[in-house]
């Protein structure tokens, strides 16, 4: 290989997701110092001419090797874990860095009541305090009550279903979505009350009705209320949710600027969507985005996430990892994706 | 320490034929069923349940149900039931009651119960009703008392024994800062009771009175004469005694003109075979007559002769 090409190579092998182990060793495993040293020279993006005369490498790119050689390690070590104790930690540290409310929704809602109650115990054993306190405590305002609720439900998850008061309760959405000019459907407690304690079939239900009583779906009507429309895709359409494009910057009405905040939400959850994640430019929490859908969807719903972004967006999952991912990360999810095959 | 007076080995078989032959004939023998019932453990019972279904074809309960009636048949309908659902049942029974729920109840169950049973609860309540019980308590209250019960029923709270004392004591001045300003409903207060252990709170509670020289329940009468108050102040006494806060449901059962015999059978039910002997020495040192006597004369016939059953050795 010309050394320009590998050169390229070698850029190649440490841009997008994870890293190409193969190639840096095939490449820089052989190189002399003289073709190291005109690699330093010539790349200027990894490196920078430092004023004593050398190139050194420029921190920012060290700080973003590390994460990308530690993508797949903490991919293993997620995937190795209970589901529990994933959830849990997931949880956590969507709690302490931010908050993600996307992240916290996600977990809370594309749950079953038995998985979110285990990770709920986790928490405890981990953390030796109860998700909620935390949340409660972490959390103010209107956000505290949908989070609280959501995290703490134990939703029945039998097959009956009171069609009656699904329309009723279908009505009172819709009224208060009418209403959302003047009060954000999310103040309504009526509306929270629906969203948090119904069980999934009845909410589906509920989601039936309202098109049929408003010909528009829910998740669309809830735009302007972003905990609200992640929620109610979470608990209606969770593989649309998890293949579907995200929006760049998540446009808040201007009334009411501190529901759900800018810096909380733009690069979380609708957001955390695998089509806009899997991007060689996007912020670190996007990326982890991936390994967290797929991780823990692999024995979940994968096939049908897979079948959602392949309707969505024309090429399927696999090509898109192969594309944006490299080495034994690129493998290894490449593999869980499979798995929704057999 | 239970009351209750079973013996060690009793064979399922026998009582159930002991029970079918008191239920032949003319009318029932209550007495039969008493001496029965009213001796056996839960574990017993249940046997008893199985065994008389194998045999019989037929449900022991539905059978107790159109045998027995009034306040008789209630508190043995309550009594044979599986502790975990006679809760659920207890639950249903207050979310439903009217003209409002019986919010007591539903603080009592909550707030006593420890995180794992309560789980227990709420499960057996999805099984019986086929709805989870957040979703009937949400849809038949509002506003605060809402709040505070859902957040009470929703929560699972951490039972380790972590306690973290700097937090207690922020708290305590979190809660003190509330109802200062008089905002007994203030969400801070409703978080801070509705999601802390319960080690967690008793040490708030006790950092509470060190600082403030009161107890909170005390500054919390203060307040508006509401149902959210009242909810507050109870859910406050069950994490603090509960022995003591069943000692006065049962006292104010028995002094209010025409006896409460729910509220009687409920806690002698549920505490039968756990602390009712405490709730005794506390009745008795409060009232300074013994709760056999109390129920001897406040109740009467199959249902007096029922719970005193239960209330075991008479001092």
């Amino acid at each position: 290989m010309a050394v320009s090409d590998e050169i390229g190579a070698l850029t190649r092998a440490f841009s997008g997701l994870g890293i190409d182990e193969k190639s840096l060793i095939s490449i820089l495993g052989k190189w002399h110092p003289e073709q190291r040293n005109s690699f330093r020279k010539g790349t200027r993006n990894f490196f920078i001419e430092d004023e004593r005369q050398f190139e050194r490498w420029d921190d920012r790119h060290i700080i973003q090797l590390e994460r990308e050689f530690l993508r797949f390690k903490n991919a293993m070590v997620l995937w190795t874990m209970h589901p529990w104790e994933r959830d849990a930690r997931l949880a956590k540290e969507a709690l302490y860095k931010g908050p993600q409310y996307g992240v916290l929704i996600e977990i809370a809602c594309t749950r079953s009541s038995e998985e979110l109650l285990g990770a709920r115990r986790a928490y405890h054993s981990l953390f030796e305090r109860s998700i909620e306190e935390e949340v409660a405590s972490r959390v103010g305002g209107i956000e505290r009550k949908l989070l609280v609720a959501l995290l703490s439900s134990y939703r029945y998850e039998g097959p009956r279903v009171n069609e009656e008061i699904a329309k009723t309760e279908a009505k009172t959405l819709c009224n208060a979505i009418k209403n959302a000019g003047k009060k954000p459907a999310i103040e309504e407690e009526e509306v929270l009350r629906i969203l948090t304690t119904r069980s999934k079939l009845h909410i589906k239900a509920v989601y039936k009705h309202y098109k049929e009583i408003s010909g528009k779906y829910l998740d669309q009507d809830l735009d302007a209320e972003l905990g609200l429309k992640e929620t109610v895709q979470c608990l209606c359409l969770p593989q649309t949710y998890f293949s579907k494009v995200r929006s760049k910057y998540i446009i808040l009405p201007p009334k009411f600027p501190t529901l759900f905040s800018n810096k909380y939400f733009h690069k979380n959850i609708s957001s955390q969507v695998l089509d806009d994640a899997l991007k060689t430019s996007v912020d670190e929490i996007t990326k982890e985005t991936v390994t967290r859908v797929i991780v823990t969807r692999a024995d979940a719903d994968m096939k049908q996430i897979k079948e959602e972004y392949h309707q969505k967006y024309g090429a399927t999952l696999s090509k898109k990892i192969e594309d944006v991912a490299n080495g034994n990360y690129r493998e290894f999810l490449l593999t869980l994706v499979a798995r929704g095959d057999q | 320490m239970a009351t209750l007076i079973a013996p060690e080995h009793a064979s399922p078989v026998e009582d159930a034929e002991a029970l079918r032959k008191a239920f032949q004939g003319w009318g029932t023998d209550e007495k039969a069923v008493i001496s029965i019932l009213g001796h056996r453990t839960a574990t017993q019972r249940q046997l008893i349940r199985h065994a008389y279904e194998e045999i019989y074809k037929e449900d022991l309960i539905k059978r107790l149900e159109s045998e027995l009636s009034g306040d008789f048949e209630k508190a043995v309908y309550r009594w044979i039931l599986d502790p975990t659902d006679r809760d659920a049942v207890l639950l249903n029974v207050a979310i439903k009651h009217s003209p409002i729920p019986d919010y007591r109840v539903i603080v009592e169950i909550s707030c006593i119960r420890s995180p794992e049973e309560f789980l227990a609860v709420k499960r057996a309540y999805q099984i019986r009703y086929k709805r989870s019980i957040e979703e009937d308590l949400a849809s038949h209250t509002k506003g605060d008392i809402r709040k505070l019960l859902f957040a009470l029923v929703s929560t699972f709270r951490y039972d380790g024994n972590e306690i973290n004392a700097r937090l207690a004591n922020s708290e305590a001045d979190v809660l003190r800062n509330a109802i200062k300003e008089r905002e007994f409903n203030h969400e801070e207060i409703i978080r801070i009771v509705s999601t802390r252990s319960k080690l967690q709170l008793l040490a708030t509670l006790n950092h509470y009175k060190d600082d403030y020289e009161t107890s909170i329940t005390k500054h919390l009468v203060d307040g508006p004469a509401n149902d959210y108050l009242v909810a507050l102040r109870t859910a406050i006494r069950c994490f603090n005694d509960p022995q003591k806060y069943y000692e006065k449901v049962i006292r104010n059962a028995l002094n209010k003109p025409g006896t409460d015999e729910d509220a009687l059978t409920r806690v002698i039910v549920t505490t039968a075979e756990k602390d009712l002997e405490v709730i005794k020495e506390l009745y008795y040192k409060r009232n300074t007559v013994s709760l056999h006597k109390a129920v001897g004369k406040h109740t009467s016939g199959d249902y007096k002769a029922f719970l005193r059953a239960l209330l075991g050795k008479e001092d």
